[in-house]
C-alpha cells in the first residue's frame, strides 16, 4: 500500500463503499455515530497533501487550504447552513488547529525538541564527572542537577553558537576587536555543511520518488569526487571551463555507479538496497586503492593523499573576505538550482510524471505503457548524478582539495536522513539539509570547547527521523489532535 | 495476490523459461567462466612453481602440492565441464545445486593455484587456517541472519541487524568490562541486541513506519549512540570501561584433529558452539514446531492467523525481540569472543552482509548459515591471500565479499519468494 | 437470527455491508453499538477466538489459507496438537481425513494448498471450520469463485451440513442460489436490513429489495453489425508466473463493431491472455494480430485519426505503449493495483498513458492547463463523482474510480478495446453506465473483447460468447446460447472428451 498511517484508509474505506446513484445526503449510512462520521469527513484531505499539485515552499501553506476544503467538498455540501456558520469562525480555528495538530510543521518541530532531549540525556550519562556526582544525588540533588543543566546547556550554546552566530565575535565586529568575517563564520560553516547534503539529499529524494530506496548515495558520492577530482588535476583547462567539465566528471562517476544498481534492479530484480550498500563498500575500497595509484598519488606527501585539484577547478567563494574563516562557495547557490530543476522535473515534466507514476504504481505505470524497468534505471543515474555532485562539492569546494580516504565523510549517509526529513520534496529537502547541515557546523565547535563528541550530531539526526517516520509516536507523546500524518515520503512498504 | 509477491518488482516478472532455464543460463556461464580462467590463470601462472595446500592450520603437515599452471588451466576447464554438465542434463534441483557447487569450487581452485604459487611471501596456503578464518568470519553473519530469520518469517523486514549487532558489540564490552564478566558481557549484549528490536517492533507494528526506512535509521542510531558512548567515555578511559575479558577456546579433544574441519568447527569458543546448536535449534522451532506454524503463518498471511484466532501483534512482537537477542549475541562475539574491546563501528557493515546472507538463504536458518559460510569464505580468502603476498592488491581482495553478494543477490538466486507478508504492516479489519 | 439446522441467506448488492456485519460475527472487526446473541446470551467477541469457542466458524470471501502450507498444516493452524514439543502431523492427518469422510468433502492432507484449485480451497476452508466443532458456519459469497457445476456441489454439501445440524449463513448477491437453498433471506442494503423474505418470493421483487429500486437486468444495445476482424489470435500460448501453460494455443477473433465476451471461471487462463495481448507478458507461441478493421456499418474502427495507419500490426513482442498507441484501450481487471495511481490526482490519472502525447506535452515539459482542461471534460462526459480534478483518485468511490479508467481509455479513437472485469465491485448505477458506454464504443465501430467471470455480465453484453476453460477456448456461441450449455463448458465437459492438462 501506500504510505504508513491514515495514509491507507480512505481509498480502504470508500473502496468497501459504493457511491449511491444520487449523492444525496442520505448516502452517509445512518447507524454511524457522529464521531464516526466526522472523522470520515476529515480523511480524504490526507491524501490531498501527499499529492500536492503544486509544489510549495512552506508545508504549512498547502496544509491550511486542504484542511478547510477537505470536510466541505467530502460532505458535499449536506449541511450548507453549518458550512456557513464555519466560514466566520474559520480562520482562527485553522490556525490554531494547525499547531495543536499533527501536521508536518509542528511533528518537525517536536521532532526536533526531542531529540534535543535524548541528546541531552546522553550528554549526561556520558560525561564521568556528572556521573561520578550521580553517586550523591540524594543528598545534594540541586547541585547535581544544576551542573547537569550547565553542561548541557554549555554544549548546546556551543552548538548553536558554531552553526549561526556567536554574540561575541558580533559585538567583536561591531566594537571592532575581530573582523566581521570571524562574525559570519558560523554561517557560513553552516552553508558549507550544507551544500553537498542538498546534493546527496535530493538524490535520495528523488529515488524515494522513484519508488526506490537509494542507500548508496555514499558510494556514488564517492565516485563523484574521485570523477570530480580526476578532471581537476588530470586535465589542465580555462577558469569555468574546467569548474563545469569538473562537475561534468563527478555527476558521470556518480551516475555510472548508481547505474550498476539500477540495471541490475530493472534486469535481475536485484533489491536496490542489498545492491547500493555492497556497492558503497566497493566504493571506500576503491578510493582507498586509488588514491596510492602513480599519478592520482601526491609524490610530494607521503601519506595516502591524490593530487590537488587545479585552482582553475575549484569553485569560487565569495570575494574580498578572509577565506581562512568564511568558507562557503558556489555550491549552495548550485544546490538551490538543481533543487528547483528537480522540483520541476517532477511535477512538470513528463519524465517527472513517469518517475512519479512508477513510484507510486509500478504496475499501473506497466499497465499504461510505461517502462518500469526503464524508469529505475533513468531515476538511479539522476539520482546518482546527483550524489555524484554531492562527492564533486566535496573536492572542488573548500572542504578538500584532494582525495583521501574520507574526503566525502558520511554525505550519502546523512543524504538519507535529509531526504526522509524532507519527506522526498526538493524544499524540504534544502530545509532539512540546512538544519543538519548547522548540526555538523555546531557539532564542531560543540566538540572543540564543550568536549561533547560530535557523534551526538548523528544520535540527534537519527532521532528526529525516527519521529517524522512515526507522527503518531509523537501525536501520543504529546497528546496533540489527531491529524493527516506526515508519514515518510513515498511508497516503499512494498516488502523484498 | 499475496502468494506471487516474488523478490523483485512486479515490472520486471518476466519469468525465464523455454529452453533457457535458470540452470542452462548457469551452465552456460561456467562454461565461459571456466575457460576464460583456465586461459587467464594458466599463463599467468606460467613462470611460478608450486601451489602447497597443507591440511593444517600452519604451513607444515600433510601437504598436496599442485603445479601451478597445468593446476590453473585443468580446474578451470573441470569447472567448464562442470557448467557444460549444467548446461546439458541439469533440470532437477538437488544436480543443480551439486554442479554449481563443484563449479564454483573448481573455479576458487584455479585461481588459487595461481595465487598461491605467485605469492610474495609464500606459496603454501594452509587449507586448516582457511577453514577457521571462514567459520569467525561467518559467525556474526550466521547470528545476524538468524535474526534475521526470526524477525522476517513473522513478516517484519528487518534491516537493523546493522544495528542489533553493534549495539550488542557495545554492550558485551561495555558491561562485560564494568562487571568483569563475560557472563555479564554476554547478558547485556543480548539486552542491547533487544533495545534495538524493541524499537524496531514498537515502530513497525504499532507505528507502521517504513519497515526499510527504520531499519537504517535505527542503524544511523545504533552508530551514533555507540560512537557517541566511545567517545566520551570508553576511548578516554579504556581500562575501566574498554577491556573486557574474552570467553576462552574450549576445544573438543579428537573432534579437533580432523584435518581442515576440526580446527574450524570444534576448536572455538560459546560463540561457535552457541551458533551450531542455535542453527539446528531454529531449524527445528521453525518447521517443526507449533510456534513455528504460527510464526510462519503470521509471515505469509497475517489475516488467516488472526481468523484462527493467533495473535498476530503478540508474535510479531515476540519474534523481533527474540532476534534482538540472537543478533545482540552474534554482536558480542565481536568484542567478548574476540578481541575483547570495542571500537567505533565496529561491525562495518557486517548486519548487511547478514541480511544479504538472509536473503540468499532464502529465509531458511540452514540456507542463510550456508550463505554466511560463503561470505565468510571470501572475507578468508583474502585474508590468507594478503598474508601470503598475492599479486592482487588487497582492497580488490577486500571486495570479494561486496562483488560476491552483489552476484548472488543479482544472478545466482534469481527471484528468491520472501514470506508473502514481510514488511507489510498488520491492520485489523 | 439464526435457527439450529436452518440455512439463512444475507443477500445483499456488492458493499451493502454483508461481509462486514459477518466480520463483527466473527469477531474481526469491533461493533459500535448493539450486541450479539449466541444461544440466547449476549457475547462479547474480543477476536476470531472467541467466535470459534462459541461455535462460529467463517469461510471468507477471500480465502484465509496459507498458501505455502499444506492441507493440513493449514487445518491444524490455530489448533495444533504436539507431542514432545514438536507438531503432531499425524494425528492432524487422521482428523482432516475423518471429517472429510464424515461430510464427504475430499481433501488431501498432504497437498500445498497454492497448487489446489479454488473449489478444492474452499473444501478445505469448510473442512477448517468442521474441524472445530462449529454450530453455526458462515460462508461468505462462497460461489463467487466457482462454475456452475461446483456451485451445485457447494449447495448439496450445505444441505448435508444442514441435515446434520448445523446452521449456514449464506451471503451472496446471487438471486438463484439464495431461493435454491435457502430456508429464510434477509436482504440487507448500505448497512441496514430491508426486510426478510422466504424461498418462494419473486426474483424482481428480491432484486427490487436489494437495490432499492427496480433494475435493468438487461442492456439496452441494437443489434450489433460486425465488420471486419480487428484483432485475430492464433495458436498463443502463454505462461503464468510459475511456468505452467496458462494460455494453450487460443485462438480469437475479435471484429469491428462487436462485442466478444469471454466466459469462464476466474483463473482459467483469462487474465493470461489479456496480458499477453497488452503486451505485459512474454508469448511463448502463436500470433496476435491487430488490423485496421471495417465495421459493418462502414465506419473505419478507431475513427478518422487510426484509420491513416493502415494495415495490420503484429502485436507480439511489442510493447505495452505501442500497443496502446495504435488504437487499443484497455481497462484491467483490477483497479487498484494496474489501472490508477492511487495518489495521482484524477487529472494525472486520467493522462497517465498519454501524458507525453503532443496535446499535454511539449517536449518533456508537462502542460498542467491542457491536462486540467481534458480532465474537467473527462469528468463532465463520464459523470465522474469527484470534489475536484486535483482530488487523489484513491478518494474516490469503486464505482468512481473504474469511471476514470474507462474515461481514460475511451477518449481517444480505439479500434480494439479490451475491458478486463470492467464493473467488478462497482455500484449499480456506474455498472449501468460503464455497460451503455461499452455498448456505444461497439456501436462506433470498435472491437471490444470483454472478460468477465459474472456470466450475467458477459449474457449481457456480448455479441459472441468464448468460454475459456484451463488455458483452451472451448466453443464459441452466439450470446442467446443456453445458459446450461455455457455452464457445462465452463465447468470443461464438451461433447468431445474433456483437453488434459498438458505437463
Amino acid at each position: 500500500m501506500t504510505e504508513s498511517g491514515g495514509g491507507t484508509s480512505p481509498d480502504k474505506d470508500l473502496a468497501g463503499e459504493t457511491e449511491p446513484p444520487g449523492a444525496d445526503a442520505s448516502g452517509v449510512p445512518a447507524q454511524r455515530t457522529p464521531a464516526d462520521k466526522a472523522d470520515k469527513a476529515d480523511k480524504p484531505a490526507e491524501p490531498a497533501e501527499s499529492a500536492e499539485p503544486t509544489e510549495s515552499t512552506e508545508p504549512a501553506e498547502t496544509a491550511e487550504p486542504a484542511e478547510s476544503a477537505g470536510p466541505a467538498g467530502a460532505t458535499g455540501g449536506a449541511e450548507p447552513a453549518g458550512a456557513a456558520a464555519e466560514g466566520v469562525q474559520g480562520f482562527g480555528r485553522t490556525v490554531l488547529d494547525s499547531i495543536l495538530s499533527a501536521n508536518t510543521v509542528t511533528v518537525t518541530v517536536l521532532a526536533v525538541f526531542i531529540a534535543l532531549v535524548v541528546g541531552a540525556i546522553l550528554i549526561v550519562i556520558s560525561d564521568s564527572n556528572l556521573t561520578s556526582e550521580y553517586g550523591y544525588f540524594f543528598s545534594e540533588p540541586g547541585t547535581v542537577l544544576g551542573d547537569s543543566w550547565s553542561v548541557v546547556g554549555g554544549a548546546y550554546a556551543n552548538l548553536f553558537k558554531g552553526s549561526v552566530f556567536d554574540p561575541a565575535t558580533l559585538s567583536g565586529a561591531i566594537s571592532g576587536t575581530n573582523s566581521w568575517s570571524q562574525a559570519f563564520a558560523p554561517l557560513s560553516e553552516t552553508l558549507t555543511y550544507t551544500a553537498p547534503l542538498v546534493f546527496t539529499g535530493l538524490a535520495v529524494a528523488l529515488a524515494f520518488r522513484g519508488g526506490l530506496f537509494n542507500i548508496g548515495a555514499q558510494g556514488q558520492a564517492i565516485l563523484g569526487a574521485i570523477g570530480g577530482a580526476l578532471v581537476g588535476f588530470e586535465l589542465h583547462l580555462p577558469y569555468a571551463l574546467h569548474l563545469i567539465v569538473a562537475l561534468v566528471g563527478a555527476a558521470l562517476g556518480g551516475a555510472l555507479w548508481a547505474f550498476i544498481a539500477g540495471a541490475l534492479k530493472a534486469r535481475a530484480g536485484a533489491h536496490e538496497v542489498i545492491v547500493t550498500i555492497m556497492l558503497n563498500n566497493v566504493a571506500t575500497l576503491f578510493l582507498t586503492w586509488l588514491i596510492v595509484q602513480k599519478g592520482v598519488h601526491d609524490p610530494t606527501r607521503s601519506d595516502a593523499i591524490s593530487k590537488n585539484v587545479d585552482k582553475t577547478a575549484r569553485l569560487p567563494t565569495i570575494p574580498g573576505v578572509d577565506h581562512s574563516v568564511v568558507r562557503v562557495h558556489l555550491g549552495i547557490v548550485l544546490g538551490v538550482l538543481v533543487a528547483l530543476g528537480v522540483a520541476w522535473l517532477l511535477q512538470r515534466s513528463t519524465i517527472g510524471f513517469r518517475l512519479r507514476a512508477v513510484g507510486a504504481n509500478p504496475s499501473a505505470a506497466r499497465t499504461a505503457g510505461m517502462s518500469v524497468g526503464g524508469a529505475y534505471i533513468l531515476v538511479m543515474v539522476l539520482s546518482g548524478a546527483l550524489a555524484g555532485l554531492g562527492g564533486g562539492m566535496q573536492v572542488l569546494g573548500t572542504t578538500a582539495s584532494s582525495l583521501t580516504g574520507q574526503v566525502t565523510a558520511n554525505i550519502g549517509f546523512d543524504g538519507i536522513t535529509v531526504a526522509l526529513l524532507g519527506r522526498g520534496k526538493p524544499w524540504g529537502v534544502v530545509a532539512s539539509a540546512l538544519l543538519f547541515g548547522a548540526l555538523h557546523a555546531g557539532g564542531n565547535r560543540m566538540q572543540s570547547y564543550s568536549h561533547v563528541a560530535i557523534d551526538l550530531v548523528v544520535v540527534l539526526q537519527a532521532v528526529i527521523v525516527i519521529f517524522i517516520a512515526a507522527p503518531a509516536l509523537v501525536k501520543a507523546i504529546f497528546r496533540l489532535r489527531a491529524a493527516r500524518s506526515g508519514g515518510t515520503p513515498t511508497t516503499l512498504a512494498k516488502g523484498w | 495476490m499475496a502468494t506471487l509477491t516474488v523478490y523483485g518488482s512486479p515490472g520486471t516478472a518476466v519469468p525465464t523459461q523455454g529452453f533457457w532455464t535458470r540452470a542452462r543460463k548457469a551452465g552456460l556461464a561456467f562454461v565461459v567462466i571456466g575457460v576464460v580462467a583456465a586461459a587467464v590463470f594458466g599463463p599467468l601462472a606460467k613462470r611460478h612453481g608450486h601451489a602447497r595446500f597443507t591440511f593444517t592450520e600452519t604451513i607444515t603437515g600433510a601437504h598436496l602440492d599442485i603445479p601451478a599452471q597445468p593446476g590453473a588451466i585443468a580446474f578451470g576447464l573441470l569447472c567448464a565441464l562442470a557448467g557444460a554438465a549444467l548446461l546439458v542434463t541439469a533440470r532437477t534441483a538437488r544436480l543443480l545445486t551439486l554442479l554449481t557447487g563443484l563449479a564454483l569450487i573448481f573455479l576458487v581452485l584455479s585461481f588459487l593455484c595461481w595465487q598461491v604459487a605467485s605469492g610474495h611471501n609464500s606459496t603454501v596456503l594452509p587449507l586448516g587456517q582457511l577453514a577457521q578464518s571462514t567459520v569467525k568470519a561467518a559467525l556474526p553473519l550466521v547470528f545476524g541472519a538468524l535474526g534475521g530469520v526470526l524477525c522476517e518469517r513473522s513478516g517484519v523486514i528487518n534491516v537493523a541487524i546493522e544495528g542489533q549487532l553493534l549495539t550488542g558489540a557495545f554492550a558485551g564490552a561495555l558491561f562485560g568490562t564494568i562487571f568483569s564478566s563475560t557472563w555479564a558481557g554476554l547478558i547485556a549484549a543480548a539486552l542491547g541486541g533487544v533495545f534495538i528490536s524493541a524499537l524496531l517492533a514498537v515502530l513497525a507494528i504499532r507505528y507502521l513506519v517504513d519497515q526499510v526506512v527504520l531499519g537504517v535509521v535505527l542503524n544511523l542510531f545504533a552508530l551514533g549512540f555507540t560512537g557517541f558512548v566511545f567517545t566520551q567515555l570508553m576511548a578516554p578511559h579504556q581500562d575501566k570501561y574498554n577491556f573486557a575479558p574474552v570467553f576462552p577456546t574450549w576445544q573438543i579433544p579428537g573432534l579437533a584433529s580432523i584435518p581442515i574441519l576440526g580446527p574450524a568447527l570444534f576448536q572455538g569458543n560459546l560463540f561457535l558452539y552457541l551458533a551450531i546448536v542455535l542453527v539446528i535449534v531454529v531449524h527445528v522451532a521453525l518447521f517443526h514446531t507449533k510456534w513455528g506454524l504460527r510464526t510462519r503463518a503470521v509471515g505469509e498471511h497475517p489475516t488467516a492467523a488472526d481468523t484462527v484466532g493467533i495473535k498476530v501483534y503478540w508474535t510479531r512482537y515476540r519474534n523481533v525481540l527474540l532476534a534482538g537477542v540472537i543478533a545482540g549475541i552474534g554482536g558480542a562475539y565481536l568484542t567478548i569472543g574476540d578481541v575483547g574491546n570495542f571500537n567505533n563501528n565496529q561491525t562495518n557493515g557486517t548486519g548487511f552482509i547478514a541480511l544479504a546472507a538472509l536473503i540468499f538463504g532464502r529465509w531458511s536458518p540452514v540456507g542463510a548459515t550456508l550463505a554466511a559460510l560463503l561470505f565468510g569464505f571470501s572475507t578468508a580468502l583474502a585474508q590468507v591471500l594478503s598474508v601470503i603476498g598475492s599479486p592482487i592488491p588487497q582492497e580488490f581482495l577486500s571486495m570479494l565479499p561486496y562483488a560476491a553478494t552483489i552476484v548472488a543477490v543479482a544472478g545466482l538466486v534469481g527471484r528468491v519468494r520472501a514470506p508473502a507478508a514481510d514488511g507489510k504492516p498488520y491492520l485489523k479489519g | 437470527m439464526v435457527e439450529p439446522g436452518e440455512i439463512h441467506a444475507l443477500l445483499g448488492e456488492n458493499g451493502a455491508g454483508k461481509s462486514t456485519l459477518m466480520n463483527v460475527l466473527y469477531g474481526l472487526l469491533q461493533p459500535d453499538e448493539g450486541e450479539i446473541l449466541v444461544d440466547g446470551e449476549p457475547k462479547r467477541f474480543r477476536g476470531p477466538g472467541d467466535a470459534i469457542d462459541a461455535g462460529i466458524g467463517m469461510v471468507h470471501q477471500h480465502f484465509m489459507l496459507v498458501p505455502v502450507f499444506t492441507v493440513a498444516e493449514n487445518i491444524m493452524l490455530g489448533a495444533e496438537s504436539t507431542r514432545g514439543g514438536l507438531l503432531n502431523r499425524r494425528s492432524a492427518r487422521q482428523r482432516v481425513l475423518e471429517v472429510s469422510r464424515q461430510y464427504g468433502l475430499p481433501v488431501d492432507p498432504d497437498a500445498t494448498v497454492e497448487d489446489l484449485p479454488v473449489g478444492v480451497q474452499q473444501r478445505v476452508e469448510i473442512v477448517k471450520a468442521l474441524v472445530r466443532n462449529v454450530d453455526l458456519l458462515i460462508l461468505d459469497e462462497p460461489t463467487a469463485v466457482l462454475t456452475p457445476q461446483e456451485t451445485d456441489e457447494l449447495l448439496a454439501v450445505m444441505r448435508t451440513l444442514k441435515a446434520a445440524g448445523k446452521s449456514i449463513v449464506f451471503i451472496t448477491h446471487k438471486l438463484k442460489e439464495v431461493k435454491a437453498i435457502a430456508d429464510r433471506i434477509t436482504v440487507v442494503r448500505r448497512g441496514r436490513t430491508v426486510g426478510t423474505a422466504t424461498p418462494d418470493a419473486s426474483e424482481d421483487s428480491l432484486a427490487a429489495q436489494m437495490v432499492g429500486r427496480t433494475v435493468k437486468l438487461r442492456v439496452d444495445k441494437q443489434e450489433a453489425h460486425p465488420g471486419e476482424p480487428v484483432l485475430t489470435v492464433g495458436g498463443l500460448t502463454v505462461l503464468d508466473e510459475r511456468g505452467q501453460v496458462a494460455v494453450d494455443g487460443v485462438d480469437l477473433e475479435v471484429r469491428a463493431g462487436e462485442v466478444l465476451g469471454i466466459a469462464g471461471v476466474q483463473g482459467n487462463g483469462q487474465t493470461e491472455l489479456i496480458e499477453a495481448i497488452m503486451g505485459l507478458r512474454p508469448v511463448q507461441d502463436g500470433q496476435i494480430m491487430l488490423h485496421a478493421g471495417r465495421a459493418g456499418t462502414g465506419r473505419d474502427a478507431g475513427g478518422r485519426r487510426a484509420a491513416a495507419r493502415e494495415g495490420s500490426l503484429s502485436l507480439v513482442g511489442r510493447r505495452t505503449r505501442d500497443i496502446l498507441r495504435a488504437g487499443v484501450g484497455y481497462v484491467p481487471e483490477d483497479r487498484s493495483a494496474d489501472g490508477l495511481v492511487m495518489e495521482f490526482s484524477v487529472a494525472e490519472n486520467l493522462v497517465l498513458d498519454r501524458y507525453d502525447d503532443p496535446q499535454y506535452a511539449s517536449g518533456i515539459a508537462l502542460s498542467p492547463s491542457a491536462i486540467n482542461r481534458a480532465a474537467r471534460d473527462r469528468i463532465a462526459e463520464f459523470d465522474v463523482r469527484t470534489s475536484s480534478h486535483l482530488a487523489p483518485v484513491g478518494t474516490l468511490s469503486g464505482g468512481n474510480q473504474q469511471k476514470v479508467i474507462v474515461a481514460r481509455e475511451m477518449s481517444s479513437p480505439l479500434r480494439l478495446l479490451v475491458a478486463a472485469q470492467p464493473t467488478r465491485g462497482v455500484d449499480v448505477g456506474s455498472t449501468e453506465f460503464i455497460h451503455a458506454r461499452v455498448v456505444r464504443e461497439r456501436d462506433q465501430g470498435t472491437g471490444v473483447l470483454l472478460v468477465s467471470s459474472e456470466l450475467d455480465e458477459v449474457v449481457a453484453l456480448a455479441d459472441r460468447i468464448a468460454v475459456m476453460y484451463r488455458g483452451k477456448v472451448l466453443a464459441t456461441l452466439p450470446a442467446d446460447a443456453p445458459r446450461e450449455q455455457i455452464g457445462l463448458l465452463m465447468a470443461g465437459v464438451t461433447d468431445e472428451p474433456a483437453p488434459e492438462k498438458d505437463t
